[in-house]
C-alpha cells in the first residue's frame, strides 16, 4: 500500500516538473500564446486599471488574460523588479519614470523592445531602446483663481516671483526625497537656474518662508486654500484644473484652479519587457496595445495624465481648463540618477540648515 | 511523559513555522543581499545615522509615556466602574488606532497642528491610547475586588491599595502595552512625515529613504539591522523584566461596580467624556469633511477610477476575517509555548514573536519578494496580504493572552492533571475560559489592524484587490472635490465599522469565566 503510494506521488512529481520544464521557451522557437501575461504597475495604475477593466480589450483582441500586479509606489515597484530580476514576478512593468529609469536599465531589467506604434510618438519622449513611453504629465504650479481674486493680488509672473516674500509665504511644495512632484519641481528650478543659480534660488525661497511638506496630498489637500489651508500655491499637476472640474461635488462651469506655465516638469512614464519572461512577444502586444489610440483615450480620465498618441483625442474638459506647457523642463535619465542623490542632500542642508 | 512532549511540539511548531518561513527567512535573505554591497565609508552618513537613531528612540520613549499618561483616566474608570456606556466608550477609543495615517494627518494640518515635535507626538498619542486602555483595562478589571476590601479592612487608604495592590498586579499588562506602544513609534513612519515636515526622521523614514529613493539597498539594511537590534534589545529587556515580575494571582469574573457617591460619579464621567472628547476632535474635522456634497451615496455607484467603493468593504472585513483568524490561532499557541516553559528558549520565542512589529514595513515587502518563490512561489499571491497583517497582529494575540495566562496558579493545572485530565483538556476546560477575553481583545487589534493597514501591504507585490485603506489612498492621489469627500466618507466607514466589531467582540463570550 505505502510502496504504491510512493509510486504514484512520484509519478506525480514527474509530471509536475516536465511539465514547467516545457513551458521554457526554445530559443529560435516562435512562442505561442500564453493564457494569461502579467503587468506589474504602481499602485493608482493598477487599482484603476482594475476598476476601469483597461484591459478587457486586450483580452477580447488575442485571448491572453492580463494579470495586475500593484507594486506600492513607483519607487518600491522599480525596487522589486530590481531585486527579482532572475525570477522576475511579471513580464511587463509600466509607470517608471525618469527619475528611476536609468537605474533599472543599468540594472538590466527589461529587454529591448521597439513598437511598431513608435511613429505616433513624438520623437523627444522617446529616451530609450529598452523602454516605450505611454503617457506624460506636467509638474506645475497650481492657483487658486478665487483666493487671488478675493484678495485682489495679482498671480505671480514667474518662478523668480516666490523670492520675495509677498509670493515666496503663499507657496507650499513637497518634499524632494518623499515625493515625485516634490523632486520633479526641484529638476525643474535645476534646470532652470542651473548648477550655479538653483541653491541660491531655493536659500531665497526658504528665506521668503516658503512651506514644504512630505507629499502631494497633504500639499493640496491639507495646505491649498481650495480644501481650507493657507497657500493659494501649490505644486501639483497641469492636469488638476481639468480634474476639479471633472471631480466636482457640484457641476461646475470654469475651473477654479489653473497653472503657472512657468517652472513646470515634465514627467513621462514608460512600460517595458522585463528581462526573463517566458513571452516577450506577448509582452510586445500588450505594450503596442497600451499605445493603440484605444487605450491611449482613456488615459486622461483613468489616471489624469496625457496620451503620447499623437492621435488620440483630448477630453474637452482638459482642452479647456488647462495649458499644455509649450516649453517644460526635462533633463536625460543619466543626468538625474548621476545626481539626484546629491542634489536631495543639497537641498534638504540649505532647507534645514 | 512523551505523549505530553509531542503534544508540546506540535503546539510550538505552527507559530515556528509561520514565523520562521514569513519574517525569519525573508529579512535574512534581504538583508544578505543588502549587506553583501556594503561598503563603509562614506561620509557625513554616520553623523545622520546618530542623529536619526537617537531622535527615533527618544520621540517613541516619550510618545510611550504621554500614551499612559492620556491613557491612564478612561483605564482607570472603565477598568474600576460599571456606567452607561462603558463598553461604548472602550470601543470607540479604538476607532483612531485603524485610520488610515494620511487622513489623521489633513485632519491635524486642518486644526493647525503641525510640522513640530509637539504634532507628531499628539498623533502619536492619539493613534494609541486604545492599546494602553484595552490591553491594561482588561486584567485591571478582573482583579477579585475582595483583595481591596481585605486591604481596606487592614487599614489601607485608597493610594496604598493602588500602590501595594493594583499596581504590582496591573505591571505585566502594563509593560506589555508599553511594549507594543514603544514599538509603533518606534517604526512610525507615515506620521512623522506628514506631521514632521522634514526636520524630523525616524530610522523607518531613513530605511525607506535609502531603499526606496535613493536605491541604496547596502545602507538601508545597515540601519535595518540597526532598528532590529535596537527593538531586540528593548524587548530583552522587556521580556525579562515580565518574567521577575509576573506573579499568579486570582482573576475575578469581573464585576465592576456602579459608582456610588457623587464624587466617583463626577470623576467617571470626567474621565470618560473627557477623553473620548480629546479624540473627537480630529475626528469631528473628519465627519464634518465627509458631509460636503453626496460621498455616502456615491460609495455605492460606479467610480471609473476606484470602482465601486462599497464592495472594498467586502474585501477588507475578508481580508480581515482572514488575518483575525490567522493571528489568534498562531497568537494563542505562541502564548501557550511562552507561559508553558519558562527559560531561555521561551523568552527568544516570545522576542521572535515581538519582532515584525518593531521591523521596517520595506524590509518584511522586499524579503517577501526575495524569499517567497520557494518552494511554491507565493509572491504577488493574494494571500500574502493577510499572512503580512497578521505577522503584524500575532503580537497583539500574544501580549493581551500572556499576562492572563501568566496569572493562572499552576496548582489548578496540576490539579486538573491530577485528576486525570489530558494536557489539551487542561487547556480546554482552564486556560481557554480564562485567556478568552483577553484572545478576545488580541482578535479584536488583529481585526481592527488589517482592516485600516497600509503601510505593510504597500511594500508587497499584490493583485489588485480594492480595500478601503487603499481607496482612501487612491482617491487622496487626485484632485477634485469629490475624491476629497469620498476619502473622507470612506474613512468614516472604517471608523464606523472598526466600532461596530469591537463592540461585537467585547461583547461576545467563549465558554463561562469561573472563579476560582
Amino acid at each position: 500500500m505505502r510502496q504504491k503510494r510512493q509510486v504514484v506521488t512520484t509519478l506525480a512529481l514527474l509530471m509536475v516538473v516536465s511539465a514547467a520544464c516545457s513551458d521554457e521557451p526554445t530559443p529560435g522557437e516562435q512562442e505561442g500564446t500564453p493564457e494569461r501575461i502579467t503587468l506589474l504597475g504602481h499602485d493608482s495604475f493598477i487599482q484603476t486599471a482594475t476598476a476601469a477593466g483597461a484591459f478587457d480589450a486586450f483580452t477580447q483582441q488575442t485571448g491572453v488574460e492580463v494579470a495586475l500586479v500593484a507594486g506600492g509606489d513607483a519607487g518600491t515597484m522599480v525596487n522589486q523588479a530590481v531585486l527579482t530580476k532572475d525570477n522576475p514576478i511579471a513580464d511587463v512593468m509600466f509607470g517608471i519614470d525618469d527619475t528611476f529609469l536609468s537605474r533599472a536599465v543599468d540594472e538590466g531589467v527589461f529587454l529591448p523592445y521597439e513598437s511598431p506604434l513608435s511613429s505616433m510618438i513624438p520623437d523627444e519622449l522617446v529616451t530609450s531602446d529598452r523602454v516605450v513611453p505611454i503617457d506624460y504629465g506636467d509638474v506645475c504650479i497650481n492657483y487658486d483663481k478665487g483666493w487671488f481674486e478675493e484678495n485682489d493680488v495679482e498671480v505671480p509672473a514667474d518662478l523668480d516671483a516666490f523670492r520675495d516674500e509677498a509670493y515666496g509665504r503663499l507657496l507650499t511644495v513637497e518634499h524632494p526625497a518623499t515625493s515625485s512632484p516634490g523632486l520633479a519641481f526641484l529638476i525643474a528650478t535645476i534646470d532652470a537656474y542651473g548648477e550655479d543659480g538653483w541653491k541660491e534660488y531655493w536659500a531665497d525661497l526658504r528665506q521668503a518662508g516658503v512651506n514644504v511638506v512630505s507629499d502631494w496630498d497633504t500639499a493640496y489637500f491639507g495646505d491649498f486654500t481650495r480644501y481650507g489651508g493657507d497657500s493659494p500655491l501649490v505644486v501639483s499637476y497641469a492636469s488638476s484644473p481639468p480634474a476639479e472640474v471633472i471631480l466636482a461635488e457640484e457641476p461646475l462651469e470654469t475651473a477654479p484652479t489653473a497653472v503657472l506655465e512657468d517652472g513646470c516638469y515634465r514627467q513621462v512614464e514608460y512600460a517595458g519587457i522585463l528581462a526573463g519572461t517566458e513571452w516577450p512577444v506577448t509582452g510586445g502586444q500588450l505594450i503596442d496595445y497600451m499605445l493603440s489610440v484605444e487605450f491611449q483615450e482613456t488615459i486622461p480620465l483613468n489616471w489624469f495624465v496625457f496620451p503620447v498618441n499623437e492621435d488620440a483625442t483630448l477630453p474637452d474638459e482638459f482642452v479647456e481648463h488647462t495649458v499644455i506647457p509649450s516649453n517644460p523642463s526635462r533633463l536625460p535619465a543619466e543626468e538625474i540618477a548621476e545626481n539626484r542623490e546629491r542634489w536631495i542632500d543639497e537641498w534638504i542642508s540649505i532647507m534645514e540648515g | 511523559m512523551s505523549k505530553i512532549r509531542w503534544g508540546w511540539v506540535a503546539v510550538a511548531a505552527v507559530p515556528t513555522i509561520f514565523i520562521g518561513y514569513f519574517f525569519v527567512y525573508p529579512v535574512i535573505r534581504i538583508l544578505g543581499i543588502g549587506l553583501s554591497e556594503l561598503s563603509i565609508g562614506a561620509s557625513g552618513v554616520e553623523a545622520r545615522l546618530l542623529r536619526v537613531g537617537w531622535f527615533t528612540l527618544w520621540q517613541a520613549t516619550l510618545s510611550t509615556i504621554l500614551t499612559f499618561v492620556a491613557a491612564a483616566p478612561l483605564t482607570w474608570a472603565v477598568s474600576s466602574y460599571e456606567f452607561k456606556g462603558r463598553r461604548l466608550a472602550t470601543a470607540l477609543v479604538t476607532v483612531p488606532f485603524v485610520l488610515p495615517t494620511v487622513v489623521v494627518g489633513t485632519a491635524f494640518v486642518a486644526l493647525g497642528w503641525r510640522e513640530s515635535i509637539g504634532a507628531i507626538l499628539a498623533a502619536h498619542v492619539f493613534f494609541n491610547v486604545a492599546v494602553v486602555v484595552r490591553t491594561v483595562s482588561t486584567v485591571w478589571s478582573r482583579i477579585d475586588p475582595r483583595l481591596f476590601e481585605a486591604a481596606r479592612v487592614l487599614g489601607a487608604d485608597s493610594r496604598q491599595v493602588f500602590r501595594t495592590i493594583t499596581l504590582p498586579l496591573l505591571r505585566p499588562a502594563m509593560a506589555a502595552a508599553a511594549s507594543i506602544v514603544f514599538l509603533f513609534t518606534f517604526t512610525s513612519f507615515g506620521v512623522v512625515l506628514i506631521l514632521g515636515g522634514f526636520q524630523y526622521a525616524t530610522l523607518e523614514v531613513e530605511i525607506y529613504r535609502q531603499a526606496v529613493t535613493l536605491f541604496d539597498l547596502p545602507l538601508a539594511a545597515a540601519l535595518a539591522i540597526v532598528q532590529l537590534v535596537g527593538v531586540s534589545a528593548a524587548l530583552y529587556a522587556y521580556s525579562a523584566y515580565q518574567e521577575t515580575r509576573s506573579v499568579s494571582w486570582a482573576l475575578d469574573s469581573g464585576s465592576n461596580r456602579r459608582p456610588a457617591t457623587g464624587r466617583t460619579k463626577l470623576a467617571v464621567g470626567l474621565a470618560t467624556v473627557g477623553t473620548l472628547a480629546a479624540l473627537a476632535i480630529p475626528l469631528g474635522v473628519l465627519v464634518s469633511r465627509s458631509l460636503a456634497g453626496s460621498p455616502y451615496a456615491r460609495m455605492f455607484v460606479d467610480d471609473p477610477v476606484v470602482g465601486r467603493p462599497i464592495a472594498a468593504a467586502g474585501n477588507s472585513l475578508l481580508f480581515a476575517v482572514v488575518a483575525m483568524c490567522l493571528a489568534t490561532v498562531v497568537g494563542l499557541m505562541a502564548a501557550a509555548v511562552i507561559t508553558g516553559r519558562r527559560g531561555a528558549l521561551s523568552r527568544w520565542f516570545d522576542l521572535v514573536l515581538m519582532l515584525p512589529l518593531g521591523t521596517s514595513a520595506v524590509t518584511i515587502g522586499f524579503g517577501f519578494i526575495v524569499a517567497l518563490d520557494w518552494p511554491v512561489d507565493l509572491r504577488a499571491t493574494l494571500w500574502l496580504v493577510p499572512v503580512a497583517h497578521a505577522l503584524v497582529a500575532v503580537p497583539f494575540v500574544v501580549r493581551s493572552t500572556v499576562p492572563t495566562l501568566r496569572s493562572i496558579e499552576p496548582e489548578t493545572r496540576e490539579a486538573a492533571a491530577v485528576l486525570g485530565a489530558s494536557p489539551w483538556r487542561v487547556w480546554r476546560e482552564i486556560d481557554l475560559p480564562i485567556v478568552s477575553r483577553a484572545a478576545l481583545v488580541g482578535a479584536g487589534f488583529a481585526f481592527v489592524i488589517s482592516l485600516g493597514e497600509f503601510g505593510a501591504t504597500s511594500f508587497i507585490a499584490r493583485p489588485s484587490t480594492a480595500t478601503i485603506p487603499t481607496i482612501i489612498y487612491r482617491l487622496l492621489t487626485r484632485p477634485g472635490a469629490s475624491s476629497f469627500g469620498m476619502a473622507m466618507a470612506m474613512s468614516v466607514v472604517l471608523a464606523a465599522i472598526t466600532a461596530a466589531v469591537v463592540l461585537a467582540l467585547d461583547r461576545a463570550r467563549v465558554g463561562d469565566i469561573g472563579r476560582f
